[in-house]
């Protein structure tokens, strides 16, 4: 189970990452997008998902049980290579349906002051 | 391109195959074995490997971010995992995406997703909204 007093916590990653050409091509290549002058729509989740599984962990959840539910991504602006980016992700709902525990974490990626892209996950931990 | 709103917006397929798994897993860096090791994937209730849910919507989101005219244009997407896309050895399977505008606001454009695998939503409630 998930502590329940990380519910509604904000909590800043220690490191950022730089986000390399390499990275965004590999993506790129991976889902078939021709274009790498930016990044896909989705690849933030590398470092969002990153990030809320070592959050997660350390509050009780039990990954090995997570499967995704939902996922959303608010872009404000595409990243970039060369951007160096800290998520802070805070646990905005965390409730129990039939036995499954279901956690909502927001990710938002800074470069600096500049938010850059806010997303949204659902994980549900199978019972 | 104009979009108007109930437009229709031309279907893409998209193939899927075990290999592509490995490469998504690898850019991604999501290695959960349900995605490449079958004999794994079945000892834990599974019919056979299953694509990532992540895979599934970034293929999504390729189609929107062409549908958009580039990625840079996409400023919002959702959706949910409703069903697995069950990919077995040796095979491709055809992920169909297509999508319906349903509103046009100033100069962003929202669309509903459609995500079919095998006749089966495998997306529900996905959404996008990109500028013109």
């Amino acid at each position: 189970m998930l502590n329940p007093d990380v519910v509604g916590r904000t909590f800043t990653g220690a490191n950022s990452f730089t986000v390399t050409q390499e990275s965004i091509t590999a993506f790129a290549l991976a889902i078939g997008e021709p274009n790498i002058s930016v990044a896909p729509p989705t690849f933030s989740i590398s470092i969002s998902l990153t990030e809320s599984q070592a959050l997660l962990q350390e509050s009780g959840l039990d990954w090995t049980r997570v499967v995704h539910g939902d996922q959303r991504f608010e872009i404000h602006r595409p990243l970039v290579a060369g951007d160096s980016i800290l998520c802070s992700s805070t646990i905005e709902s965390a409730r129990v349906v039939a036995g499954n525990e279901i956690v909502t974490v927001r990710s938002d990626l800074h470069s600096g002051s500049e938010l850059l892209i806010s997303s949204w996950s659902t994980l549900v931990v199978r019972a | 391109m104009t979009f108007e709103v109930g437009q229709e917006l031309a279907p893409q397929s998209f193939f899927i195959n075990r290999a592509k798994l490995v490469a998504y897993a690898d850019a991604s860096g999501d290695q959960n074995p349900i995605h490449q090791d079958e004999e794994f994937a079945k000892s834990v209730g599974l019919e056979n490997v299953i694509a990532h849910g992540m895979f599934t919507m970034a293929l999504a989101g390729r189609y929107v971010s062409h549908v958009a005219g580039g990625s840079e244009k996409v400023r919002d997407f959702s959706a949910r995992f409703t069903k697995p896309v069950v990919v077995p050895a040796d095979t491709e399977v055809e992920l169909i995406v297509s999508a319906k505008v349903s509103a046009v606001e100033g100069s962003l454009v929202k669309v509903d997703l459609s995500a079919i695998c095998n006749e089966v939503k495998v997306l529900g409630m996905a959404k996008a909204t990109f500028s013109l």
